[in-house]
């Protein structure tokens, strides 16, 4: 009774999150969440380093905080994605625990993903290359920072705002912007990400 | 709406019918067609045992059925229908219990994994624990509802994925290799909660295996793939007596066909290579599992370790192989093994143990690094330094001898079961190890890779290296003339 | 630190954990909009009192906080040195200037971050992942789809441990093990994500084999009960939250931190 003319293809939605996309970007969430966890030890020691050369400069230590969500994003290349994938990563810091608390740790989170998905937002979810995603590390870096600086340097004097943001701006699109490239595209060549754009972008046929 | 019948905890499931026509695909990521023009029609309630040699297409076959591969994996031609609808919207109706148990865990806790599958389809939260409960009986997992799943042991994970599936009650069951990797005892078990399950629910079965001999009282049908199609359908008997000679030259395992086995050992048994001392081995430090009582490896023989389940056995061979510490006792290396390095296995650097000491992992995913199969043969002799027209000769033969020449570009991850169990046993004979341990070298193997693997171990053998087998498949331990070493047979 | 699997049961471990975070938050966010030493103090003090009974064990309670005994005093370090200065300056060295400001600005954000941090981490510490999930999805309607998903990414981490452990067994068999340290960590968190991403793209299949996704209401095995005991926690860190923020306006003390400073 089934007669069926031609192959049956579902419209596949662009923006429609299918099961890998959702579990793929939460393994990536989950494995950054396990950086960040090193890192909220690891960056004391930088920064005690760094603070006396020039306060505010401890911002080039962020970076690895903000690469989650382009990663993600990059990645999944689904709306929301940087902000899922962000957000999850704070979960794992926050549940396993951190100097900042759960609560600040996931509204950090969520405002850093926002920071990169406005960003592929503004590009409406079609550009994917390597300028993109430093603009996403830095708008990943600028929300944080900004966050940060209302909450956590309230005290701060002016240098110190000045010079924190430029430097956390760096670092994020250096480190979450470049960095999380790079990763991709290794990544792609693996064949690990056959299952999405990326790494369709870069398979040969066998 | 009626929520008094959704209450009724027996309500047997509807038998499902699976139509095929002119169906094909093509992996992304391949120029060939995996499986053209298959038209099959299986009735409500038949038992069907799917056949082929590997990388014929059964799992992708089965994947499609399902509704599980992805529209944007590859390409599709023609049409498969559940009872008249999509496979992809007939989620629910079909369960599949994939090839490899170990990566389909979803939840941590035994019961929860179970309910799953009943909670994605919308059953009430009464009726879930009631199938949960009645589904581990069924299978025959005997464990708290708040085990950890990954506590399992290999046979139990089997049997907690059969157990998911049953839950939900489909109306088509589709279980892929369901028993690889079990002891002997456990395959019996797992079918015979197979036979059980489509007893009492009526489901229709589709059951991909190799082993056609401990399946055939189960199944009412055989249905065989090769090249791309169905080359063969119908009753077990039938298909096995007229066609048994031709199915089993194309690498099916037919009862009765069986494959040729190497010559025996025509050199006397040299010198022992390594031989164990008080040893006891932990797969995590601190945890000891099993205590080896003797055990010697010979220069041009076969040593074969068998046991059930969770017994040890892989745990000793990565232990004899240098790569993890004794518990206590020691692995003590021959001089002519040693040969200059000191101390024992475990200490020597790994590009060391290439030449003296090699190993084929459980898990063929766990030991894959390259991108292409040929990098992946190419690691080895590479990290010993050899020439590169040294590393493409010996690459290519094993290619050749493998059958693995045409997936030399591809991705390793990409390979069928089958083919990435051949792709890591060909990457240990590559650096030529003087002792080289098998786990499982043999599982998921169609007839004829079956006897080429045998042969190539045979001949390994024959070449004066020795060869450890960690192994549930007897006939290997036969086929080669093994001497035969038994891990605990208590549990 | 990994072991956030492990949750040994108690009452308050049975909590939902939705009601831990909304505990959480109701305590968290008016101390955050305040920079004083005496809001922050007197929410410690409370919470100090009030862990022993969080059913976790001082071993445990140790093993978990110790990170924010020792992060929190160097965070307030950094702001004695470099915070605002203002009142009388003590020592004054390059853009180090030490004054009466800056040193209460210290102490005041170290207690802050000692009771957000502390309460948060000593809650968390019984929240399993599957019931997290269950209250995100039901009490928080969350959609399921993404929850559940990050659950089984949550699961994953047990397994990272044992899949590094496989990956540096199967680098030595392969005769590339003997590099340099941190290349071979570096080649190995590369390996273990490639690994994980792989598990991941698997095991959604397996997800949808079990009809994940599929169309229709999708039903919960385990119910997540929000009652009395949850809202009393949420009330109880609104509470200490109220108590903490009336006594630094009756000492004088409160310091909004959007305000003019
Ligand atoms: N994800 C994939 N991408 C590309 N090619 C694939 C993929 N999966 C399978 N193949 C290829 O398709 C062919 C059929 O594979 P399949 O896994 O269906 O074989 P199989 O019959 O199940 O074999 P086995 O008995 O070894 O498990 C093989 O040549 C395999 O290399
Ligand atoms: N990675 C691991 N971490 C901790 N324990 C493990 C690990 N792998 C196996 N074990 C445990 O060690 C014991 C022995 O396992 P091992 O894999 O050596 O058994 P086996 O004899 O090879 O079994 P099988 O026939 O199922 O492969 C089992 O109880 C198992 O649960
Ligand atoms: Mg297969
Ligand atoms: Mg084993």
């Amino acid at each position: 009774m089934s007669v069926s003319s031609s192959t049956p293809t579902t419209v596949t939605n662009r923006f429609r999150w299918r099961i890998v996309d959702i579990v793929v970007a939460s393994v990536i969430g989950v494995a950054s969440g396990l950086i960040f966890l090193a890192w909220n030890v690891g960056y004391v020691g930088p920064s005690t380093l760094l603070e006396p050369l020039l306060p505010g400069l401890q911002g080039l230590l962020d970076g690895p905080w903000l690469f989650a969500g382009v990663l993600g994003a990059l990645v999944i290349r689904k709306p929301g994605a940087a902000i899922y994938t962000e957000l999850l990563a704070a979960v794992v810091s926050a549940l396993v625990g951190n100097q900042w608390g759960g609560f600040l740790t996931l509204e950090a989170g969520f405002v850093q993903g926002l920071g990169a998905e406005i960003i592929f937002l503004i590009f409406a979810y079609r550009v994917w290359t390597l300028p993109v995603a430093i603009l996403a590390g830095a708008g990943a870096a600028l929300a944080g920072g900004i966050n940060n600086l209302i909450l956590w340097y309230a005290g701060a004097d002016v240098t110190f705002t000045i010079v924190y943001l430029i430097s956390t701006v760096i670092s994020g699109a250096v480190i979450a912007g470049l960095l999380s490239w790079l990763l991709v595209r290794a990544l792609a060549a693996t064949g690990a990400l056959d299952a999405f754009p990326a790494g369709r972008e870069v398979r040969q046929r066998v | 709406m009626t929520a008094q019948s959704a209450l009724t905890p027996s309500a047997p499931p509807h038998p499902v019918a699976v139509g095929i026509e002119g169906w094909g695909w093509r992996h992304g990521s391949r120029r060939a067609w995996a499986l053209r023009e298959v038209g099959l029609r299986i009735e409500p309630g038949e038992r069907v045992l799917l056949l082929g040699a590997s990388g014929s297409g059964k799992s992708t076959l089965v994947r499609a059925i399902a509704g599980v591969l992805g529209a944007d994996e590859g390409e599709s031609e023609g049409s498969i229908r559940l009872g008249g609808a999509l496979p992809s919207a007939a989620r629910g109706r079909a369960g599949l219990v994939l090839q490899d148990p170990d990566s389909q865990v979803v939840l941590a806790r035994v019961g929860d994994e179970v309910a799953f599958g009943c909670e994605n389809l919308g059953v009430p939260r009464e009726e879930i624990w009631h199938r949960v409960r009645e589904a581990l009986e069924l299978v025959g997992l005997d464990v708290p509802l708040d085990r950890s799943t990954s506590a399992l042991s290999g046979g139990q994970k089997q049997r907690l994925a059969l157990a998911a599936v049953v839950a939900m009650r489909p109306g088509l069951i589709i279980l892929d290799e369901p028993t690889a990797n079990l002891d002997p005892d456990g395959v019996m078990q797992v079918r015979d909660a197979v036979a059980r399950v489509v007893e009492q629910t009526g489901a229709t079965l589709v059951v991909v295996e190799h082993r056609v001999a401990a399946w055939e009282p189960v199944v009412d049908r055989v249905i065989v793939l090769a090249d791309g199609g169905v080359v063969a359908d119908g009753a077990p008997e039938a298909v096995l007596r007229d066609r048994g000679e031709e199915l089993a030259d194309s690498g099916v395992w037919v009862p009765g066909h069986r494959p040729t086995w190497p010559p025996r050992a025509t050199r006397p048994r040299g010198s022992v290579l390594v031989s164990t001392d008080d040893l006891v081995v932990a797969r995590v430090p601190g945890r000891p599992i099993a205590e080896i009582s003797h055990l010697e490896v010979t220069e041009g023989a076969a040593t074969a370790i068998t046991g059930p389940n969770g017994a040890g056995k892989s745990t000793l061979g990565l232990t004899l192989a240098g790569l993890i510490p004794p518990a206590s006792g020691m692995v003590v290396p021959s001089s002519a093994l040693a040969d200059g390095q000191r101390g024992h296995p475990h200490q020597w650097p790994s590009r060391a143990l290439l030449t003296r000491l090699g190993m084929v992992f459980q898990d063929p995913e766990h030991q894959l690094l390259a991108r292409t199969v040929r990098g992946e043969l190419e690691v080895g002799p590479r990290a010993l330094g050899l020439a590169e027209s040294e590393i493409a000769a010996r690459v290519e033969e094993l290619l050749h001898r493998l059958r693995l020449d045409r997936l030399a570009e591809a991705n390793p991850y990409t390979l069928s079961g089958g083919e990435k169990r051949r792709l890591t046993v060909a990457a240990a004979l590559a650096t030529r190890p003087r002792v080289l341990v098998l786990d499982e070298p043999t599982f998921g193997q169609d007839a004829r890779t079956w006897a080429e693997l045998v042969a190539l171990l045979a001949r390994v053998r024959e070449e004066g290296s020795a060869v450890v087998t960690i192994t549930h498949d007897l006939d290997v331990v036969e086929a080669l003339g093994a001497d035969s070493f038994v891990l605990g047979g208590s549990s | 630190m990994i072991d956030i699997q492990t949750v040994v049961p108690s009452r308050v471990a049975r909590l939902n954990p939705v009601a831990k975070l909304l505990a959480i938050v109701a305590l968290t966010v008016p101390l955050v909009l305040t920079l004083d030493a005496v809001s922050a103090g007197v929410a410690l003090a409370i919470e100090l009192s009030l862990f022993p009974f969080a059913g976790l064990g001082w071993r445990r309670f140790w093993r978990r906080t110790w990170i924010v005994w020792l992060l929190a005093p160097l965070t307030g370090v950094t702001i004695a040195l470099y915070g605002q200065a203002s009142g009388q300056i003590y020592a004054e060295w390059f853009v180090v200037r030490i004054s009466e400001g800056s040193l209460a600005l210290a102490l005041a954000t170290m207690l802050r971050v000692l009771a957000i941090a502390l309460p948060s981490v000593v809650l968390f510490a019984t929240v399993d992942p599957t019931d997290l999930a269950d209250g995100l999805a039901q009490v928080l309607r969350l959609p399921a789809r993404f929850v559940l998903g990050g659950l089984a990414g949550l699961r994953m981490i047990g397994l990272f441990v044992d899949d590094w452990r496989a990956l540096e067994l199967a680098r030595r068999s392969r005769g590339v093990a003997d590099r340099g340290r941190i290349r071979r960590f570096l080649g190995m968190a590369f390996a273990l994500l490639v690994l994980s991403i792989r598990r991941g793209t698997k095991l959604a299949v397996a997800m949808e084999a079990r009809g994940f996704g599929a169309p229709g209401p999708r039903t919960w095995a385990r119910e997540s009960r929000f009652g009395m005991a949850e809202w009393l926690l949420v009330l109880l860190g609104a509470t200490i939250a109220a108590v903490a923020v009336t006594a630094a306006v009756l000492a004088g003390s409160w310091n909004f931190i959007l305000g003019p400073s």
